[in-house]
């Protein structure tokens, strides 16, 4: 009898995802056969992926050796449950996003379907046997599969030139940081030239050798997860990439990184120093405040949402952060908490920015206009995108009772204990990153209010916007799945903890389980009642029941009388969709309070202009501070060395045959 | 000349002069048909040599090693610089970036500092041909000296093959051979090398009507 291990099952799922996208190849322009038939396959695929992690949740690794590799140096296999956890987060996601995108793909949209079929798929079961690895060099083959497909799907429409230079850009950093992960795995190996991850943890790390590990670790992941400064890459591939692919990378290949963080420095590393993690803490927060300030201020609606998403990785590198604090003082209970905030947020954020860049996929095909400026209105024709990006605008706005606020809180929780600290300085410097937290999280309330409210709701800012048609049933089956999960993990908090605990009991030795636990499954006390509980369905009830119940009156009171009429507009002549709040002028007072941060072009019409415009164009200050001059020093390098190449091919053997007498003569025995 | 010394290794020795004054010959020849002949004179000698070796030494493989370099480097390749000779109406005069007495002085140079580099690693070999290794050595860097020189494209790949043949003599002084495998997997390096570079040499004819490798100057950036 043949029994199917759970890590087979996952192997199977990545091998099947490969066949797929293989298949694809063969009607490459058969948009009916790649669209209808091979992504709700890929999707199903995703599906069983994600039940295989659910079921084995809890239980103890399995390994698999593959047969292939280099010689001596096969491919190493390993389920645990930290990589259970992002199996689920990508198998459920995929489930969504690949549904989607069977009805997404149009005809003439940059390359074949069929050969973005096999890019997705190759993406997918990349990220699959990242997460699986249990070797370095299998770790880092994965790793590169993962960044090259998906620059190709970045570059997909690779006809724009800023499409263009956005991929190169993203394939530049990911390689960046590829150096620097392969590096703190050659630092972690310690000269022993076991590249198993078994061979790591089996090594005894000084110090400094370890603290080099993670920062390396922490350099190289943060370039694909976009932690400061490495996050250049993010709001030019997000928005380049058709919007499936931005809702995989943003919500499922960010938390690879992520996921890489964790393993490394709670598990091959050694034990953290408590300073890891006030690193990890101050570049998150700076991560986090940067990218909700620019997400605030611009108005193209994925580049948006690239920089909320990159304030979520700000997010989750500080609750990484205060974790590894409170994990090197032995305050495991506390570290539990804030690693469960980690984990949740991971499932959360995934989940619910991929459901936001769908709907802004939705939008962008129903009125191939992606700038703010240009939309409104929409939730009159496209009432299911609409409702669907509402559910995904709470949660990423942290409000209850959806999944943004749950691991929001439990991180402010965890913030809460921090007093307990035996270290005088963190003590005083960690309540002021709280205070810093909260200020990200009501800014990201702002910045989806505009999100929301500029595209979905008021008057139409364009006739052409009239035409606009509702999401397709795929694609509304695909923002249902997601929303569902949205609401799942927002109103069963107690529940996913209870899922997600055996990852946190592998890293740290205890768990959150047992306290919410000892409650009714409805209620939420991550470490006491008495010190704070949280009923998400008593919140969800009350504000259903208080809608329903308002709806209720006025139905009754004004029966009969209600009339639609347009606002009443204080007395103005002028009125139009011209007259609406403008996303500039939403985020005004964003860019006059926080203007330091900020590079801005402005132009002021005068009174003499025949035709007056204002613009603003805000800019990255990172591209100026660190990008432009060290893009200038490697020119001017360059053009030194430039100077070796001469043309003519006598001289450039002459070079080699210098070279060669010189090494004879220097490494004579 | 010692006098107790085998007669084996006094004849690998007298063949490995024979190579080493061949390479001269090549870097002072002025006419191309010639120079093919010399290399393919060159490769005769090596396969005469590697024969003796293993006749002396009893390794079997590098019979088969002798009969790949007379039947490649002896026979094949010639004719196929030949054909290319030919066929490309090559001007039969060979022009040199240095004068050809300046060259052989440089060359004389190059033995001297081969067979400096030799000397430490020849006492460490318990093989009989251990003193041809500077001489292997010279020629390889005296091949490289007739690349860099030339300014036609053939020469270069005469040059190119000639250094095969200086490795080929480094190996089988040195260690009697390098494994069959790697042996096969460099002949076929040579031939494929060598057909692609004739292909080469038809596309820079048409594109510059001429050989000479200073046409391939305006290739590079800016």
């Amino acid at each position: 009898m043949l029994t199917l291990l759970p890590i087979d099952v996952l192997l199977i799922s990545a091998c099947t995802w490969l066949a797929i996208g293989v298949t694809g190849l063969a009607a490459p322009h058969n948009l009916r056969f790649v669209g209808k038939f091979l992504f709700p396959l890929g999707a199903l695929v995703g599906l069983l992926a994600g039940l295989t992690a659910l079921e084995f949740l809890g239980a103890s690794p399995e390994v698999a050796v593959l047969a292939i590799g280099l010689p001596n140096l096969p491919f190493h296999l390993r389920l645990d449950n930290l990589t259970a956890v992002f199996v689920l987060l990508l198998g459920f996601t995929t489930v969504g996003i690949s549904i989607f995108a069977a009805g997404y793909f149009r005809k003439g949209e940059g390359t074949a379907p069929g050969l973005q079929c096999l890019q997705y798929h190759f993406f997918l079961a990349s990220m699959l046997l990242v997460l699986l690895a249990d070797d370095a060099y299998a770790f880092m083959v994965a790793w590169e599969g993962m960044a090259l497909s998906s620059f190709f799907l970045v570059t997909a429409d690779h006809r724009h030139a800023e499409i263009r230079r956005a991929g190169y850009l993203y394939l530049l950093i990911a390689h960046v940081g590829a150096i620097a992960i392969l590096l703190s795995f050659g630092v972690m190996t310690s000269g022993s030239g076991d590249y198993t991850f078994d061979g790591m943890r089996a090594q005894a790390h000084t110090p400094f050798w370890a603290s080099l590990a993670y920062l390396l670790a922490l350099a190289g992941f943060g370039a694909k997860a976009g932690l400061l400064p490495l996050h250049v890459w993010l709001p030019e591939a997000h928005p380049a990439a058709p919007s499936p692919v931005s809702a995989m990378m943003s919500g499922v290949m960010l938390k690879t990184a992520i996921y890489g963080l964790l393993r490394v420095s709670f598990d091959l590393a050694g034990a953290p120093q408590w300073w890891w993690g006030v690193v990890a803490m101050g570049i998150g927060l700076a991560t986090a405040v940067f990218g909700v300030l620019y997400s605030a201020v611009q108005s193209d609606m994925k580049r948006l949402l690239a920089y909320s998403s990159i304030e979520n990785i700000g997010l989750l590198a500080v609750g990484l952060g205060l974790t590894l604090i409170f994990h090197s003082y032995g305050m495991e209970i506390l570290a539990a908490l804030t690693l469960t905030a980690v984990f949740y947020h991971c499932l959360a954020h995934a989940v619910f920015k991929s459901l936001l860049f769908l709907c802004t996929g939705s939008v962008l095909h129903a009125t191939r206009e992606r700038s703010l400026g240009k939309l409104g209105g929409l939730i009159h024709r496209m009432p299911w995108v609409a409702w669907l990006a509402l559910v995904g605008v709470i949660a990423s706005a942290g409000l209850p009772p959806l999944s943004g606020f749950v691991s929001e809180w439990l991180l402010l929780q965890g913030f809460l204990f921090s007093p307990g600290l035996p270290h005088p300085w963190l003590n005083m410097v960690v309540p002021v990153a709280a205070a810093v937290v909260a200020l990200v999280a009501a800014l990201a309330g702002f910045a989806m209010v505009k999100f929301f409210g500029i595209v979905f709701l008021g008057q139409m800012r364009e006739p052409a916007l009239k035409d606009a048609r509702d999401a397709g049933p795929w694609e509304r089956v695909g923002l249902v799945w997601l929303a569902g999960l949205t609401l799942l993990l927002g109103v069963l908090p107690s529940t996913v903890i209870g899922l997600i605990d055996a990852a946190t009991r592998q890293l740290l030795g205890t768990g959150l389980a047992d306290k919410v636990d000892a409650h009714s499954w409805w209620m939420l006390a991550p470490i006491s009642p008495a010190r704070a509980s949280y009923e998400p369905l008593i919140f969800l009830a009350t504000i259903v029941a208080a809608a329903l119940i308002g709806r209720a009156l006025v139905r009754r009171l004004y029966h009969g009388r209600m009339r639609r009429t347009p606002a009443w507009d204080c007395g103005y002549i002028f009125r139009g969709p011209r007259a609406q709040d403008t996303a500039e002028g939403f985020s005004q007072p964003i860019r006059r309070i926080f203007e330091p941060m900020f590079r801005m072009e402005r132009h002021f019409p005068t009174s003499r202009d025949a035709q007056p415009y204002y613009s603003v164009k805000v800019g990255d200050r990172f591209w100026y501070w660190l990008y432009l001059p060290l893009v200038r020093l490697v020119n001017g390098v360059s053009t030194l060395i430039t100077g070796l190449q001469g043309g003519r091919i006598a001289i450039y053997l002459l070079y080699s045959f210098l070279t060669l007498i010189v090494l004879l003569l220097v490494a004579r025995p | 000349m010692n006098a107790d010394m085998p007669l084996s290794a006094q004849l690998i020795n007298l063949f490995a002069s024979v190579i080493l004054l061949l390479a001269f010959a090549m870097l002072a020849q002025r006419r191309v048909l010639t120079l093919i002949n010399l290399f393919a004179l060159q490769g005769l000698t090596l396969c005469l040599s590697t024969l003796v070796v293993a006749f002396t030494t009893g390794q079997a493989h590098l019979y088969w090693s002798a009969a790949l370099t007379l039947l490649l480097k002896a026979l094949l390749l010639p004719w196929i610089l030949h054909q290319l000779v030919r066929k490309l109406n090559v001007k039969s005069e060979i022009e040199a970036l240095i004068n050809i007495p300046a060259t052989m002085l440089v060359g004389i140079v190059l033995v001297m500092v081969a067979f400096n580099v030799a000397l430490p690693i020849s006492e460490l070999s318990q093989t009989i041909t251990r003193g041809t290794l500077g001489i292997a050595l010279a020629v390889v860097l005296l091949a490289f000296l007739m690349m860099i020189t030339r300014q036609k494209a053939i020469t270069q790949v005469v040059g190119f093959l000639s250094m095969e043949n200086g490795l080929f003599l480094a190996a089988t002084s040195a260690t009697y051979g390098m494994p069959m495998v790697v042996e096969l997997g460099i002949a076929l390096d040579v031939l494929i090398g060598a057909i692609i570079l004739g292909v080469f040499f038809f596309q820079i004819r048409e594109q510059f009507d001429s050989l000479d490798i200073r046409h391939l100057e305006k290739l590079k950036e800016r």
